[in-house]
């Protein structure tokens, strides 16, 4: 083949493969259409909305975790930190800040709520990045140490007590923070529109800026990747923190719908996004893996969930069926892969 | 053959060893003296270790005969070596460091029956036993962890006598070693020799190889060359016989012109964990336009070099790139900014990302020269890819396909193009043709006399003295972390870059 041919040199593909890497999508299809002639009224747009504000909670953590797993690493710790930025945000709104010397109470508006609490959440991952990259602690050891840490924590803020009503006072001007939750814009919940806007940052990152491509580098070879120049640990902990802010937006949403929060919220939410993540063709070897793969994992655990309570189906078959989703996806993932690497072989031969 | 005086107590007649596409071995015809220490020699890939893989068992011969004291018989496997009592030490440490050292020497052997307990303390005797053959004060319940190298390597030589080894076959055992530790090692295969055992012997280190050595046996590209007594040569008599007498094949244009200096290096020193020199107060310089060869064997601190180039060591002593200083802290992505630009030694583990696409390895490094804000600007990148497959003509069918699916020669093409792409001024490669065909190496070697030609200064390492012959215009020749000579290609040969190889001890 002649390579001074730009476009012929860009082109290539294959119909199985293309299917094959599509696989997500599809099934995503099989299993609306399966709904969808099963349950009465199931592409009815309220239930569907409904649906996408589930789905949205597990995808900023699915999003969040995605260059995490892509760098090789996991984070256990985004279901705490998801539960603790809602205490925070509930403590915050719920109690003054009291500073004795000038004997004053502080009530923030939602407005300052809102950063401190994203801002906690970041630097949660960020400390997480930091402990792994600096004392070279396993990420999965790292954080289920922190994992822990963060729900002590959010259980000691309240006691293990609920801050209800967080509605706010019209009086002290820190009311708003329900409408996140409950508020639409343009016919959409606010949750969904910040899914998709968290999606599109996050991609944009992943495709466009070098970030990105550092982070699936380091997840396929870590070594080359220091060797070619890459500051392996601040794309770490810059990873680890995106994380952590993601995880703290789940908190503030979920804790907005409820109206109140609870330091148990969240609690296993990091094995529903790293099924997602997963779902969506991220390898957890590492150097693999999309952003809109993850989305879409996102929206077939999350359909699957809800179209099987609607059907009827006992919580206990609906772990079971989620279990056995899973694992097929992995199985597939591996077949693609496979033969993704046999065209490149085939398609090489006939270019050498 | 005429056979030298001394008894055979293996010999291998013969022997040819087929690989898809390349003979390993065209029948060779290979003796062990009894109860001498013989020495193998070759170049990388002239088949030793593959003859000593058959001998051992690990690979069965695809065609020839082992004869053990004049009766034929067949290995094939690592056991089956065992029972006629030849045993290897590998070069590298097959020991757990967490197991003690008799739990080592009896691991997958233990002395245990049924369902009763290991019978340590058997065990136990039988390695102080071992021990005191090879004049070793080791406790046997010690954790192999806590011991030094040598004794490690010590250990590894007792696995093979308490299975009552005749001949033992030992590949490369001081390439890690201390000076006082390969001392230690000849007195052990001293005393073992006399004790009845054949030593098998393989090394790249002439000169240990002309003390510890009675029979020399040397193979050139898979073929039987020659056999002699030590006492009978000299190293020149290796050399020539090693290398063969065929004129080497030379890249370099005669009369070639280089710049001002680009790169010099001033008393670079690194010391590892266990307060060992790997670089050893070394001093050298680079022109712009210079291609300049590292020759040293394996450990020689070449590889460690270019890490402290990069930054990526710890070491002392000053770098400086065109004049300018460049500060020991200075990360790895500045230095490769400022233009330096490294080609790593180990293709596999340090070189490509397997699943990423060709184009995302060639572009990774210099993606901060093709940005549009703060955007990589993709038809820059799509344009620098594409010049550079077809300048390096890199064989692809498209710049999306995963670079694990390309040849060796192909993907040491991309990675060299990654480095290239950064545009430096100094381009380090580290063992750069490892593991890739004559074809591809010949095209590695055009490329770098093109680089130099445009003014990149070129610093590259081997331990082949062909290729540093064919392609160097200076050869800089490092030992034990020190560089023992700085020498133009003109002006010497290849028994003195051998000789100085083993010059720093």
């Amino acid at each position: 083949m002649k390579t001074n041919n730009k476009k012929s040199l860009y082109n290539g593909g294959n119909v199985a493969l293309l299917l094959l890497k599509m696989r997500t999508f599809i099934a995503l299809f099989i299993i609306l259409g399966f709904f969808s002639l099963t349950v009465d009224g199931f592409l009815a747009p309220s239930s569907l909305i409904i649906m996408i504000k589930h789905i949205s909670i597990n995808a900023f953590l699915a999003l969040g975790i995605t260059f995490v797993i892509i760098t090789a690493g996991i984070d256990l710790s985004i279901g705490a930190t998801l539960g603790f930025c809602g205490m925070i945000a509930g403590y915050l709104i719920s109690n003054s800040l009291i500073i004795e010397p000038l004997g004053i109470a502080i009530f923030p508006s939602v407005w300052v709520v809102v950063p401190v609490v994203i801002v906690i959440g970041g630097l949660i991952g960020a400390l997480n990045g930091l402990i792994i990259t600096r004392y070279k602690v396993a990420p999965f050891i790292c954080t289920l140490g922190t994992m822990y840490i963060i729900r002590g924590a959010a259980m000691l803020l309240s006691g293990g007590e609920t801050f209800p009503g967080l509605q706010g006072n019209p009086e002290l001007g820190n009311t708003g923070f329900d409408a996140i939750g409950a508020g639409y814009l343009l016919g959409l919940p606010i949750a969904i529109w910040l899914m998709f806007i968290m999606a599109a940052i996050i991609a944009y990152i992943a495709k466009k800026l070098p970030f990105g491509r550092h982070v699936y580098a380091i997840g396929d070879n870590e070594r080359a990747a220091e060797l070619s120049g890459i500051k392996v640990n601040n794309v770490k902990v810059w990873v680890y923190t995106i994380a952590g802010l993601c995880a703290a937006v789940a908190g503030i949403v979920v804790t907005s719908q409820l109206v109140a929060s609870h330091p148990a919220t969240g609690t296993a939410f990091e094995m529903n996004a790293i099924a997602a993540v997963v779902l969506g063709g991220t390898s957890l070897a590492g150097g693999r893996g999309t952003i809109m793969g993850t989305l879409i994992g996102a929206f077939v655990i999350g359909i699957l969930a809800d179209g099987l309570v609607m059907m009827g189906v006992s919580e206990f078959w609906q772990m079971v069926i989620k279990g056995l989703v899973i694992i097929i996806a992995v199985i597939i993932d591996q077949m693609q892969n496979k033969l993704q690497y046999k065209a490149a072989i085939s398609s090489q031969k006939l270019a050498s | 053959m005429s056979k030298l005086d001394g008894e055979v107590i293996l010999s291998a007649e013969n022997i040819s060893m087929l690989f898809p596409g390349t003979k390993a071995l065209d029948q060779v015809t290979y003796n062990v003296y009894q109860g001498a220490v013989n020495v193998i020699i070759g170049e990388n890939g002239a088949g030793k270790s593959t003859l000593m893989k058959i001998i051992s068992g690990v690979q069965s011969p695809s065609e020839g005969q082992l004869y053990l004291k004049g009766k034929a018989i067949n290995i094939n496997s690592p056991r089956a070596a065992a029972q006629h009592g030849i045993g290897m030490v590998h070069q590298e440490l097959n020991l757990s460091d967490n197991l003690s050292v008799a739990e080592n020497l009896f691991l997958g052997r233990e002395k245990q029956k049924g369902l009763s307990p290991i019978d340590t303390h058997s065990q136990n005797s039988i390695t102080k036993e071992a021990m005191a053959r090879l004049k070793q004060d080791i406790d046997p319940t010690e954790l192999v962890a806590n011991l030094k190298v040598g004794q490690k390597q010590l250990v590894e030589i007792a696995k093979s006598l308490i299975a009552n080894v005749d001949i033992l076959i030992l590949d490369e055992p001081t390439s890690a070693l201390s000076k006082k530790e390969v001392k230690i090692l000849f007195d052990v295969i001293n005393d073992l020799t006399e004790q009845g055992v054949s030593i098998v012997y393989i090394s790249h280190r002439l000169e240990e190889l002309m003390e510890i050595g009675q029979y020399i046996t040397i193979l050139r590209d898979g073929k039987f060359q020659s056999e002699a007594l030590v006492k009978d040569i000299d190293v020149a008599w290796i050399v020539r016989e090693m290398l063969g007498s065929d004129p080497v094949t030379n890249f370099l244009k005669p009369d070639r012109s280089f710049g001002d200096v680009v790169l010099d290096a001033k008393g670079i020193t690194l010391i590892n964990d266990a307060e060992s020199k790997l670089v050893d107060d070394v001093s050298f310089s680079l022109k712009s336009g210079e291609i300049v060869g590292i020759y040293g064997l394996m450990g020689a601190g070449r590889t460690e070099l270019f890490e402290c180039l990069l930054g990526k060591a710890q070491y002392s002593g000053e770098f400086s790139l065109n004049n300018r200083v460049i500060n020991e802290m200075t990360a790895t992505s500045e230095r490769i900014k400022m233009g330096i630009g490294l080609v790593p030694e180990d293709r596999k583990q340090s070189g490509i990302f397997p699943i990423s696409s060709v184009s995302d390895n060639l572009s990774l490094s210099s993606l901060w020269k093709r940005l549009k804000g703060l955007a990589i600007n993709e038809s820059a990148e799509k344009e620098a890819v594409t010049k550079a497959i077809s300048e390096l003509s890199i064989k692809v069918s498209s710049p999306l396909v995963e670079i694990q699916a390309l040849s060796g020669g192909n993907q040491q093409k991309v990675v060299i193009g990654r480095s290239l792409l950064t545009e430096p001024k100094v381009l380090l490669l580290d063992e750069p043709t490892r593991g890739i065909d004559v074809g591809a190496k010949g095209d590695v070697f055009e490329m770098m006399v093109k680089l130099s030609e445009q003014g990149i200064g070129i610093l590259f390492s081997t331990s082949d003295l062909k290729e540093i012959m064919a392609i160097s215009d200076r050869i800089l020749v490092m030992s034990n972390g020190k560089i023992t000579a700085n020498l133009l290609r003109n002006e010497t040969d290849e028994s003195s870059l051998v000789f100085a190889s083993a010059q720093g001890f």
